[in-house]
């Protein structure tokens, strides 16, 4: 059974912003809402300069679903979080919930009125009939039932930027770091239980990866 | 003398019940609704549409079939390995 995820390589992102504008295109999301955006951590430090492409993770026990008032969170059998955006009431408690930031609410009025949640859908759409008209204004483009995969991934110029089965881009990724010898820190066992066997001291603070 | 207590005790009874009443949670949602699950619309399967005819970047699973519709999404996710397309 496929688990969607997203899984960005800082090894390899660049900051090009090509996953943003390839989003932002193929949704028509509006002026002020970025389902996607690039965050980078030592910026112009010469070998600490880091970017990752950064989007609403899909998460398995997703906070935004526990907190919203109105209940208009699911979760779909492939693992993509998605919203019902007619129940939606724009309160904005998924956003604080977020530790992505991924819920964005485009200006609906003057005086800074918020609208509707939006955010990304892993280009699954929504709860509309699939591939219609109401769903692409609504949610955007329904990409996997066209049986794609997100455009952001599938753009990304460097492939920094995976997306699909979670078991697929792992395996490639896992790829990666046996074959460049480098990176498995960046993700995984080493950042979360430090170097080594479990157990071990992280590893020291401003470390080249 | 003793209906009169078997009355009285029946009103405080009574008064006890309704005022009891007022303690209790009252439902918030309408009928149908469950808090904490999901309320809105029904979501369908992406797996039960056909294929797109142009378009599609030659997509090919069979409609309804989930199994096809994750081996089409899988073959895809593996173009996203340079190692194997260099390979190939």
């Amino acid at each position: 059974m496929a688990r969607m995820k997203f899984l960005c390589d800082a090894e390899r992102c660049i900051e090009c912003n090509g996953c943003v504008t390839a989003c932002k295109q193929e949704h028509e999301v509006p002026w002020g809402v970025n389902r996607r955006r690039v965050v980078t951590i030592n910026d112009g430090v010469i070998g600490a300069e880091k970017s990752i492409s950064v989007a609403c993770m899909h998460c398995s026990d997703a906070p935004c679903m526990a907190v919203c008032p109105v209940d208009c969170f699911y979760r779909t059998e492939d693992g993509v979080v998605l919203h019902d955006k007619d129940l939606c009431i724009g309160c904005g408690y998924c956003f604080y919930a977020c530790p992505f930031g991924a819920p964005q609410f485009p200006q609906a009025g003057a005086f800074g009125l918020r609208g509707k949640m939006d955010k990304c859908t892993f280009c699954a759409g929504g709860p509309e009939p699939d591939r219609s008209e109401a769903e692409f204004k609504k949610y955007g483009r329904n990409r996997l039932a066209e049986g794609k995969l997100p455009v952001c991934a599938e753009m990304c110029s460097t492939k920094a930027l995976l997306g699909g089965d979670g078991d697929v881009i792992a395996d490639i990724y896992r790829q990666r770091v046996t074959t460049r010898h480098k990176g498995s820190e960046v993700w995984g066992w080493g950042t979360a239980y430090g170097q080594g066997k479990p157990g071990a001291a992280p590893a020291p603070a401003g470390a080249k990866s | 003398m003793r209906s009169r207590r078997f009355t009285r005790a029946m009103l405080v009874a009574v008064a006890v019940a309704f005022g009891a009443t007022g303690c209790m949670e009252v439902e918030q949602t309408s009928i149908g609704q469950k808090q904490g699950r999901y309320q809105g619309k029904p979501d369908g399967h992406p797996w039960d549409n056909a294929p797109l005819a142009l378009g599609g970047g030659n997509a090919k699973w069979t409609k309804g079939d989930r199994n096809t519709w994750e081996a089409q999404l899988k073959s895809r996710a593996e173009v996203q390995n340079e190692y194997k397309r260099i390979g190939q």
